[in-house]
């Protein structure tokens, strides 16, 4: 903030500190040197199973058993990411059930927690801040531990291996990320929008819908990816849940693929590449209102 | 527009704290009615319950003719202006003024007209197409005023509409306010912690505190009279001095033998708080009164404030840019004018008639 109003005459300043005093400037490029280097051993190390993936998925499969490893002088094919969108792939119905899942958990997940956000940040309750901390306290279960219990009671309502089952569990996990999450959001926009729609001649409802949703929107955009990466990572209770081939989401469904005699690492890797795009798409997608969701109380007043 | 009656105003929140205590006050119909009062003391609330986005605890207030207790703000008619504005941030200035229209289902033809109207009022026109974050502190609030006044409201209420401008422009803000007010010959009730933007806007001004109405009355009587101390010490700016005097032969004498002329219906050795304005004090070199030390001075251009400490406290004294003293002189002090109002010192409420 402070840059634009620097006195006049600091261009002059600016080169005086330089010819007077040039070694910080060294010591800095120095710096920076052995930043750029350290940055690239991390990338390197960070994207190395990425990029190993996403060659084993190009690979045909005779050179990713290859000995010593081909690393370049390979030629690509695309024949594991047809087998992964195939009639007979065995993945590709974990796919589907996953966007089901991911999309009405994350749907629903909004539609309850918003409403609810707004009603904790604009109304007064009996015992709100307990409230809040029991919701938030339905996040502490670690999944291993409450899948059991799941488990039984999903067994007595018919609930297992049924994609509405899932989508019900997912719900339930988001549902406190998005309530704590939209709180925040909420609290930022000042209640006198609120106050003054009403005034303008709204009910309380057509207020919040006219005036708070819509500045809401970064908000809500930034929720629902986290719900929806979420729901399309989960594991556990999708393998603990579902047997079925044709009701499995796609983590549960890729695990499938390894075990047995003859694994298709070719396969393997393609459906993980598959996978893991979508959620890189959306998160790019949305990445302005990403940050500018995340960044919205440095901003505001 | 309507008058606005608040009769035995309660309000009290969950936690215990009372707002406002029992408050009735009578705003005419075209009246600009202020309410003043350091902040806490109620004056927001009570502007809140008005326009129903608080419940009172007890009490009935009417607009024109009707109860409006339990109706939602929605169902009041009235319009409301805000500290922070509240213009709406996804919405262009023109969208801004024309939502209440677009909440009561006005034809766009009427939209068209009402917006332009009041765009033509407040000079709004070049901006009608900018989203409110484009516009200065100003011109916001210019557009928060447009947007109260296409209804047609039964009200207007204030609440600090001037506080976040900076000084140039409050006093700008302020005569457009007032002058729209009576152009519009407005019902307004006009929240305020500025007591100048009080004494300059209201026909009349209700002070309050802790929840209680200390005095209410036009702005001259105010100042000329506060009917307690504690307005007497909000009015005015330099504030009132507060003498402790006593009531001895046809006058109130204070310590070092300071003679202010003594107002009617006091009675003879009655020991009161005289209030005395800056400008009812006159220093002079060596003159008659008490002898004091000049501690400090501001020299305002059009006159000039001493702060002269004399045996009975630090006067504050209003003279004319012509007075020429230097600070740590020795000069004279006497009381000038008309008699002041004199407080009871434990009821602090005034007792001179």
């Amino acid at each position: 903030m402070a840059t634009h109003i620097q006195p006049e005459g600091l261009a002059d300043k600016g080169i005086a500190g330089e010819t007077v005093a040039p070694p910080p400037r060294k010591e800095r490029k120095l710096g920076s040197g052995i930043e750029i280097v350290l940055l690239a051993i991390f990338m390197v190390v960070m994207l190395f199973p990425v990029v190993w993936m996403l060659e084993t998925a190009l690979k045909d499969t005779r050179d990713i058993y290859a000995v010593p490893a081909k690393v370049i002088s390979f030629t690509p094919t695309l024949d594991h990411f047809k087998n992964v969108f195939s009639s007979d792939s065995p993945v590709f119905q974990g796919f589907i059930n996953s966007v089901i899942v991911a999309g009405f958990s994350t749907l629903i997940a909004t539609v309850l927690g918003v409403p609810a956000a707004w009603a904790y940040s604009r109304f007064a309750l009996k015992a709100k801040k307990d409230q809040l901390f029991f919701i938030l306290s339905t996040r502490f279960m670690p999944p291993v531990v409450v899948v059991i219990p799941v488990f039984l009671m999903f067994r007595d309502l018919n609930l297992l291996d049924t994609l509405p089952g899932l989508i019900l569990v997912y719900s339930a996990f988001n549902l406190p990320f998005t309530i704590w999450m939209m709180k925040g959001f909420i609290d930022e926009v000042p209640a006198e929008y609120e106050e003054a729609a009403m005034l303008d001649g709204f009910s309380r409802f057509e207020a919040f819908w006219r005036v708070t949703m819509p500045l809401l929107i970064p908000g809500i955009a930034a929720t629902a990816v986290f719900a929806l990466i979420f729901s399309w990572n989960e594991f556990v209770f999708s393998i603990f849940l579902i047997t079925d081939p044709d009701t499995r989401t796609a983590p549960s469904a890729i695990a499938g693929l390894i075990g047995g005699t003859t694994i298709d690492w070719g396969l393997v890797a393609a459906s993980a590449m598959t996978f893991a795009v979508p959620v890189l798409v959306f998160a790019f997608l949305v990445r302005k209102h990403l940050v500018a969701g995340v960044t919205l109380g440095a901003v505001r007043r | 527009m309507a008058e606005v009656h608040v009769n035995k105003l309660h309000k009290a929140f969950p936690d215990g704290t009372v707002a406002v205590e029992e408050l009735s006050l009578e705003i005419n119909d075209g009246e600009l009615f202020v309410m003043l009062g350091p902040s806490g003391c109620g004056k927001t609330t009570t502007l809140r319950c008005i326009a129903g986005l608080e419940e009172e605890t007890s009490g009935e207030i009417r607009i024109g003719d009707e109860v409006v207790s339990g109706l939602r703000p929605s169902q009041r008619d009235i319009a409301m202006v805000f500290q922070f504005y509240a213009l709406y941030p996804h919405l262009s200035v023109r969208e801004n003024m024309a939502f209440p229209l677009r909440a009561a289902n006005a034809p766009e033809s009427e939209i068209n007209e009402r917006v332009a109207e009041a765009a033509r009022m407040l000079q709004l026109e070049p901006y009608l197409t900018r989203k409110p974050n484009k516009l200065s502190g100003g011109e916001q609030q210019r557009v928060a005023l447009g947007r109260a006044m296409v209804r047609h409201p039964k009200a207007f209420l204030m609440d600090e509409p001037l506080t976040n401008l900076d000084a140039e422009l409050r006093a700008d803000m302020r005569a457009e306010v007032k002058h729209l007010q009576q152009r519009l010959g407005a019902t307004m009730v006009y929240v305020t912690h500025d007591q100048v933007e009080a004494m300059a806007l209201g026909d009349r001004i209700a002070i309050m505190n802790k929840g209680n109405l200390e005095q209410l009355g036009a702005p001259m009587e105010v100042y000329n009279r506060p009917a307690t101390l504690f307005a007497a010490r909000f009015i005015g700016s330099p504030p009132m001095n507060l003498i402790e005097a006593e009531v001895t032969n046809g006058h109130l004498t204070a310590a070092g033998d300071l003679k202010i002329a003594a107002p009617e219906g006091l009675q003879r050795g009655q020991k009161v708080i005289a209030g005395v304005r800056p400008e009812g004090l006159t220093v002079t070199e060596s003159g008659e009164g008490v002898r004091g030390r000049v501690v400090s001075k501001e020299a305002l251009g059009d006159e000039t404030i001493y702060v002269v400490e004399c045996e009975a406290g630090l006067f504050h004294i209003r003279m004319p840019a012509t007075a020429r003293f230097q600070e740590e002189q020795v000069v004279s002090v006497r009381h000038v004018g008309a008699a002041p109002p004199a407080y009871d010192p434990t009821s602090e409420k005034v007792v001179s008639a």
